[in-house]
């Protein structure tokens, strides 16, 4: 029985069930771009009928278990795998001396992380050994029995004992590239962006104010734990079905630790229940595959959710100083800021936040005069890297903080100084790059602001109270007592796709033929789909560009050239450019095919400009030449090639300088809560957004995404934290039990007004969708808490104890 | 870890005297959470799916013997005029499947001090209904808590039921956690004013090693509501005595600081609990029918 193959996540197509809500490009094929078609997997999704990743199964496989560290930093004095080796049922037992390459660390960026522990570990979870037996609890008791002996060394838990004189490095004998420029080899890397004269400007200033503020450590909280299933191969090779954001990436981790050419790993994405940055890096990966070569059985592997919070990395939490300066009537005179954040153990993408923290971290306003200094610690704490919005939703947190407390002490209304300074296209960043297209920050506020209040006191009925839109919810703790109303504003700036002179591309392989009478397209890429859509976009591309209906998605896996990461908001972008250029030189090829076989029946084949239309080779005039059925007749046309985005340059290491960014994007959020002040509890009543995303492809999966990115900044506005212990770096709450996500009743209506501004760089003018709403719902949360509470409020989440003094 | 699986109460008996380290399971939703967790592995694990009268209440002159397997959902769709307190209480576990599966008994089986029931019993007054192979007996509420999840119950003793006292005057609940719904309390508070014998009794739940009560409190309104003649002129309670009430009910905690909150908040909110619980009450008492909106 071969493993579940991910048909569903990548879908059949089908007729597109969602009505057309605009017309575009006067496309004349149903299910283009534009309209909402319905995601392929949504339904099996809902019915609980999608195969995830956990559901892979193999009829001889055997299941792997990671024993992991108990404590956050220690030597390892001695390891005895006896004990666990003859449990019965147990296959194989395996630790750093059995790696069987030279290669024994991977990672994203700088290769740091150990496959398994060697010598030491550095944090609490750290994969120590791996256990490969016949039932996943004859692995677990297996691995309970491995005695290994520690010896706990002191732990680095913050700037100050990362660098105190004689603080413990976390890495010794540092090589990487950034190694040479930090300043202390506890830091990651780091990033100042420098420009104009501050000291000068802060002279013009009439009011400067100042603000340290606090970010707590989220976690992704995606559904399906890390999880996946290697398939040892006849020639010597392996076969791993993964939940992942990014095939080739692993794959090039992967393959040196198992001493294999990359030709001998092959990967196909599984069912992937969500990721949010949480599965750029590897977690499962090399181990089902070590334990599948190994015992030359397949092997599977699923976290369940206590290791998960140990299995991937977290965001940043992070410490940030600001100091903003304006003039008495409203403009801003230069910012001044250092950003700290916390790596953990090991460097993950953490290079890559520092520049995002930096490059954005004064927000989407004018700002000539500016002195940024972004860090990243290496620490004992667990490991954190990627996350929506990275880098720029710890600096949006703080510096829209700081825009609330300039229009305070300046007497402005919030929302008119944030648009008094926003930038615009053609506004210089602290970059120095210019702005190229639409940065409509004023006009997002406008919109978000216009909108129609939700009305007060919700909560009243004639029966009495309805608690369930109160704070507290039905936990009945208020009918109306204590309850204030607040309103808050908050705007933010993203970048998308990869940064920095990052070679970032897709590659796309598209094949027109006649099937059952009629053309049919297939699509084949690796893009991981995570949730985010690109299965149903990637095809309503093909059937605009290529006017076919029937378009097939092919499972995503290593037969075609990398797609890039789902990661960065970048999958409409750059790998649905890729679509669109294999679907014209597919088109190119097909007309090509009309021309030899029908160009003598008519002068048009040779002097009109020609499209694919339903189904059909037409004139720009609408004239219809030829059906593609029997252009095609029985060959098939395909093309495959990578496509770019323009180039970025990286940042000056010491000033900062440089075009790094692809492309921006923008969002406003306005929140309205209601604070229960004497318990602290808070009722987010609505959350309205106001988003330029370019170019709606899938009107439908744009507001699903900016809801989805909105209601995570919402967690991180009012409960979702991961609580390290600052004396032993362990982690506090690994569970769903304690580590709290919204529910439905904690989320609101959430309103969206979307804004269709072309980008004249971007495939169809769009602009990538993910992130930015993440950056600004969590400021906006708070700004309205503040609002309500008039707490100065300067952390993030806010816990009940912050608003009733009993922290 | 063997699976015992009675099929009468009877059977039951017998398997927890032969094997007194056996813990016994019904809806599963705490001792589940634990074996997954790994936080316990017993020896045995005794099944009472079968044992269909758990499942059982009756409706009696003084009380409600409710069965130990009676699921949360159905107290709160049928026992909320009995039991209005223990109702609110269900309406504030987790989410609708665990209601469906979980009860009364596992709450009291595990004895945590954060089990949502607890200060409602304690409020309405209750008598848990054990038995074991030895007879049976009933083992007031207020004996029954005896340290962090831990009971009065010995090792061949299982819940049948708990007898529980029907309302004679309006009852309240409260439970703070920081997500408005399916969480577990940072703490809770319950209140339930008897007419009948001019007392009230309160629960505080996940402020103290145990479940309890705030006897000092309960006492100081009792006189204070005695003295002023409330309890006939039905007269507004008088701001400086609900505050009292509301400090006194602090003072009854002995909270920890933990990962859920820290103790100087669990204080705080069972003051603003008790007095807010104590407005809602009384409005009921002095006006049935009155809505109960700003009352405080």
């Amino acid at each position: 029985m071969r493993p579940s193959e991910p048909s569903a996540a990548s879908g059949q197509g089908g007729a597109p069930l969602g009505v057309p809500t605009k017309i575009t490009q006067g496309s004349g094929t149903r299910g283009g771009i534009g309209e909402s078609t319905l995601r392929p997997d949504g339904i099996l999704k809902v019915t609980g009928e999608f195969a995830y990743s956990s559901d892979l199964w193999h009829e001889d496989m055997l299941w792997g278990q990671i024993l992991r560290s108990p404590v956050a930093h220690a030597e390892i004095v001695s390891i005895d795998t006896g004990e666990a080796l003859a449990v019965p049922g147990v296959y194989a037992v395996m630790t750093y001396d059995d790696l069987p390459a030279d290669v024994k660390h991977y990672g994203l960026e700088i290769q740091d992380t150990p496959v398994l522990a060697h010598g030491r570990v550095r944090h609490h979870g750290e994969p120590v050994a791996i256990v490969a037996a016949d039932h996943p609890e004859t692995a677990r008791r297996a691995a309970a029995k491995i005695e290994v002996a520690y010896r706990e060394l002191p732990v680095v838990t913050d700037e100050a004992s990362a660098l105190a004189p004689d603080a413990v490095l976390v890495h010794e004998d540092r090589t990487d590239h950034h190694s040479h420029h930090v300043p202390h080899p506890n830091i990651v890397h780091r990033q100042p962006i420098v420009r104009g004269d501050v000291a000068g400007a802060r002279r013009r200033a009439d009011v400067i104010v100042e603000g340290e503020y606090t970010f707590g450590m989220q976690d992704q909280a995606f559904l399906g734990p890390e999880s996946g299933l290697a398939v040892p191969e006849e020639d010597g090779g392996v076969h791993l079905y993964i939940a992942t954001q990014w095939l080739h990436s692993d794959l090039r981790q992967i393959a040196p630790v198992l001493g294999l050419p990359e030709d001998k790993v092959r990967m196909t994405l599984a069912g992937v229940g969500g990721a949010f940055g949480g599965r750029e890096d590897l977690s499962m990966q090399i181990h089902a595959c070590l334990l599948a070569l190994r015992t030359g059985r397949p092997v599977k592997i699923v976290y369940n959710r206590f290791e998960s919070f140990f299995g991937h990395v977290h965001r940043h939490p992070a410490k940030l100083r600001y100091e903003h300066g304006a003039t008495r009537d409203g403009r801003l005179t230069h910012v001044k800021c250092r950003i700290v954040l916390d790596g953990g153990a090991y460097a993950s993408a953490s290079p890559a936040v520092v520049g995002n923290a930096s490059s954005l971290g004064i927000g989407p306003y004018v700002v000539d005069d500016v002195d940024i200094e972004a860090v990243a610690l290496y620490t004992n704490n667990p490991p954190c890297g990627a996350m929506r919005g990275f880098g720029a939703v710890q600096a949006c947190f703080a510096y829209e903080a700081q825009m609330d407390k300039l229009a305070k002490e300046l007497g402005l209304d919030p929302v008119e100084f944030r648009q008094l300074n926003a930038m615009e296209q053609g506004t210089v960043m602290p970059t120095g790059q210019r702005v190229d297209s639409p940065a409509p920050v004023a006009e997002l506020l406008r919109r978000v602001k216009a909108m129609p209040m939700p009305p007060e006191r919700q909560w009243e009925s004639s029966e009495g109270a309805d608690v369930r839109q109160l704070p507290g919810g039905l936990s009945n703790t208020t009918h109306g007592e204590g309850v204030v109303r607040g309103v808050g504003y908050a705007v933010g700036i993203k970048n998308v796709g990869f940064s920095e002179g990052f070679d970032d591309y897709s590659t796309a392989r598209v094949r027109m033929e006649v099937a059952g009478g009629e053309p049919v397209v297939t699509v084949h890429t690796a893009m991981a789909e995570v949730g985010q859509g690109g299965v149903t976009v990637h095809a309503q591309i093909a059937r605009t560009e290529l006017g076919v209906t029937r378009v097939t998605i092919h499972p995503a896996d290593t037969r075609v050239g990398s797609a890039g990461s789902t990661s960065a908001s970048r999958q409409t972008y750059v790998t649905g450019g890729a679509v669109r250029h294999a679907c014209a030189l597919v088109r190119e090829k097909v007309l090509e095919l009309g021309r030899r076989r029908f160009g003598s029946y008519h002068p048009a084949w040779a002097t009109a400009e020609l499209l694919l239309e339903g189904g059909k080779v037409v004139t720009d005039d609408g004239e219809a030449l030829a059906d593609l059925v029997d252009v095609l007749g029985d060959e098939a046309v395909e093309a495959e090639e990578e496509w770019r985005h323009r180039p970025t340059e990286p940042f000056d290491p010491r000033t900062g300088q440089g075009d790094g960014h692809v492309q921006y994007s923008f969002a406003a959020h306005r929140a309205v809560v209601e604070v229960d002040t004497e318990l602290g509890l808070v009722k987010v009543v609505e959350l309205a957004c106001a988003q330029d995303v370019g170019k709606a492809l899938n009107p439908l999966s744009v507001v699903g995404q900016i809801q989805g990115g909105t209601a995570q900044g919402l967690g991180m506005a009012v409960m979702e934290e991961i609580l390290v212990d600052p004396r032993t770096a362990k982690v506090r709450n690994p569970s769903f039990t304690d580590y709290l996500i919204p529910t439905i009743l904690d989320t609101p209506t959430i309103p969206v007004d979307v804004l269709e501004l072309a980008d004249g760089h971007a495939p169809y003018g769009l602009r990538g969708v993910g992130e930015a709403p993440t950056l600004s719902s969590t400021p906006a949360v708070l700004a309205a808490i503040r609002d309500a509470t008039g707490l100065e409020l300067n952390r993030t989440p806010v816990r009940p104890e912050h608003l009733t003094g009993t922290a | 870890m063997d699976f015992l699986r009675p099929a009468s109460w009877e059977e039951a008996l017998a398997a927890k005297a032969e094997h007194p380290t056996a813990v016994p399971i019904a809806g599963g939703t705490d001792v589940m959470v634990e074996i997954n967790f790994d936080r316990r592995r017993p020896e045995y694990l005794m099944d009472l799916n079968r044992v269909a009268d758990l499942y059982d209440w009756e409706v009696g002159e003084e009380s409600v013997r409710l069965g130990a397997s009676v699921p949360y959902s159905r107290i709160m769709e049928h026992l909320r005029a009995e039991l209005p307190g223990l109702a609110l209480a269900s309406h504030t576990v987790a989410s609708p499947q665990i209601r469906n599966r979980g009860g009364v008994g596992g709450n009291l089986g595990t004895a945590s001090p954060a089990g949502d029931a607890h200060p409602a019993l304690l409020a309405a007054g209750a008598e848990v209904e054990a038995e074991s192979v030895r007879g049976a007996r009933r083992i007031p509420i207020d004996d029954f808590y005896t340290g962090v999840k831990r009971n009065a119950l010995a090792p061949d003793e299982l819940i049948r039921a708990v007898h529980i006292k029907k309302a004679d005057g309006p009852q309240q609940y409260s439970k703070v956690g920081t997500r408005n719904a399916m969480v577990i309390a940072v703490c809770a508070f319950g209140l339930a004013l008897h007419p009948g014998t001019r007392t009230v009794r309160t629960g505080i739940g996940s402020a103290a090693p145990t479940p309890v009560r705030a006897r000092t409190a309960e006492e100081f309104l009792r006189a204070a509501l005695d003295e002023g003649g409330f309890w006939d002129n039905g007269k507004i309670i008088p701001p400086s005595v609900a505050r009292r009430f509301a400090d006194l009910c602090a003072a009854a905690c002995n909270p920890i600081d933990d990962v859920r909150g820290t103790a100087d908040y669990r204080r705080h909110a069972v003051g603003v609990m008790a007095r807010r619980t104590l407005a809602w009450t009384w409005e009921s008492y002095r006006g049935p029918g009155r809505v109960t909106e700003g009352a405080a």
